[in-house]
């Protein structure tokens, strides 16, 4: 039909795309995820206390995070986090922020928000009698948390917790407004390059399709595997 | 040992207990009973702190559980509880809910809590059964183990919250029986139970509530054959007649 195909463009760039483009979005999404639960985690505690300022600053963060879209808040980030680092050292310049450190805290903070709801629903689906036992054990809040109601917490959610990483992942893709070069990024710019778009778009979405997919049915398999016996 | 001095306490409007005063001695296994919502639980879940109370006091060991300076956490730790549902860690195995407030409250070594973990599972019948996880037991079997993690914090006192309401009927006695070796061992409990066999059997002294109230403390025998209150009368009517 006119179009003369040439997959051999992914033969020329394959280590281009997965030694820069792959190891960029892999690393961002390894580190995003786990900053995003660990802060997340806090922002549920943080939700959950009956201290009310604390619960209303939290919940305040999530759904103004929640009802932002992401592109703006990479954008806002990318913006506005030099004037932050530059007012928290006390210079009166804007810190130099490298678009990596920009990506990671916008992506950490974003997926914070929902990394937080569902440690909310993890810790709320462990029941009160088992804080109370812990109480009632004479240990304190912080260590009922760490090894009775957060380790409960997390494996009840982990399928949730991966398939909220796998989306992360997906997101990642979106870097490029603030001109990084993270897999599919490497993919476009070989394919302006070298004039193949549908071919790099096509193996792009195919490699991304592997991934999340494979992820998924390993999650599933998890989810099976690590349910409490009850 | 743990004395209740006017205790009150409401939800909101509604007032669960009722000015309640009573006084538990050291050695001494007291049976507290009474139609559902009595506040029975309620009143031992104060014992522990586990509930507050707005006025009145109750001293464990001459602490007062109202002065601000008291560490309720330590004295939790002091203090034996044994819930309706049990509360295992179901994530822990049975050995790890027992080491853990041992490791973590009392700072023994995993060794020494293991060594106690496994004497007191021997002494509850469930050596054996060290490894598995809660979800592996029976009820019965899980409110014993439940029994042995509190034991190992060496409690002065433990507390009982309906023990035996979760229970298939077939494992009742199970559990009952080391109640029963429990108290015999001269340990200090409260227990809200409507196990009349158990209170006889063991029990120094019965407290009968309704509506927040404690309405008759007598010893089980003239309790169980004459008691005296109506409210008391009519509730044991209703549980005996079958």
């Amino acid at each position: 039909m006119g179009y003369d195909f040439d997959f051999d463009v992914i033969q020329r760039s394959w280590v281009y795309l997965f030694r820069d483009g792959m190891t960029f979005s892999l690393t961002l999404t390894a580190l995003a995820s786990v900053g995003g639960i660990l802060f997340g985690t806090l922002l549920a505690l943080m939700r959950l206390s009956s201290f009310r300022s604390l619960s209303m600053v939290a919940a305040g963060y999530v759904n103004l995070m929640r009802s932002l879209p992401l592109v703006l808040v990479i954008f806002w980030f990318f913006f506005l986090v030099p004037y932050i680092g530059g007012w928290l050292t006390g210079s009166s310049q804007p810190t130099k922020v490298g678009a990596f450190s920009s990506a990671l805290i916008t992506f950490t903070m974003f997926e914070a928000a929902f990394y937080c709801e569902i440690m909310r629903a993890g810790i709320q689906s462990v029941s009160k009698g088992q804080t109370a036992a812990g109480c009632a054990l004479g240990l304190d809040y912080r260590q009922t948390m760490t090894y009775i109601v957060l380790p409960q917490a997390v494996r009840n959610m982990l399928p949730v917790l991966l398939t909220q990483t796998i989306i992360l992942f997906q997101d990642t893709s979106l870097v490029y407004v603030i001109s990084s070069t993270d897999f599919l990024g490497a993919a476009v710019k070989v394919a302006n390059r070298d004039g193949r778009l549908v071919e790099m778009y096509t193996f792009a979405a195919l490699v991304y399709f592997v991934i999340c997919f494979t992820a998924s049915m390993y999650v599933r398999r998890l989810q099976a595997r690590i349910s409490i016996i009850r | 040992m743990i004395e209740f001095k006017n205790v009150n306490k409401w939800y909101g409007d509604f007032q669960v207990l009722k000015d309640c005063s009573a006084m538990v001695q050291k050695g001494e296994v007291v049976v507290v009973c009474g139609p559902s919502g009595s506040g029975k639980s309620t009143l031992i879940k104060c014992a522990n702190g586990l509930e507050s109370f707005q006025s009145g006091d109750i001293l464990v060991n001459q602490t007062s559980l109202k002065d601000p300076s008291t560490n309720l956490t330590r004295l939790r730790s002091q203090i034996g509880m044994v819930f309706q549902n049990f509360e295992l860690f179901p994530h822990l195995t049975v050995t790890q809910n027992l080491t853990l407030g041992q490791e973590k409250v009392l700072k023994r070594s995993t060794e020494e809590a293991t060594q106690v973990a496994l004497t007191l599972l021997d002494r509850v019948g469930l050596k054996e059964h060290a490894n598995k996880v809660p979800g592996q037991l029976s009820g019965g079997q899980q409110q014993r183990v439940a029994i042995a993690r509190a034991l190992c914090m060496d409690p002065i006192a433990m507390l009982f919250d309906e023990p035996t309401s979760a229970l298939d009927p077939e494992m009742v006695k199970e559990v009952l029986d080391v109640m029963v070796s429990l108290a015999q061992q001269g340990t200090t409990m409260i227990c809200v139970t409507h196990e009349m066999g158990f209170a006889r059997k063991v029990a120094d002294r019965v407290i009968f509530m309704d509506e927040g109230k404690i309405l008759e403390v007598a010893a089980p025998d003239a309790f169980f054959d004459s008691p005296q209150h109506p409210r008391a009368k009519d509730f044991l009517s209703k549980i005996l007649s079958h």
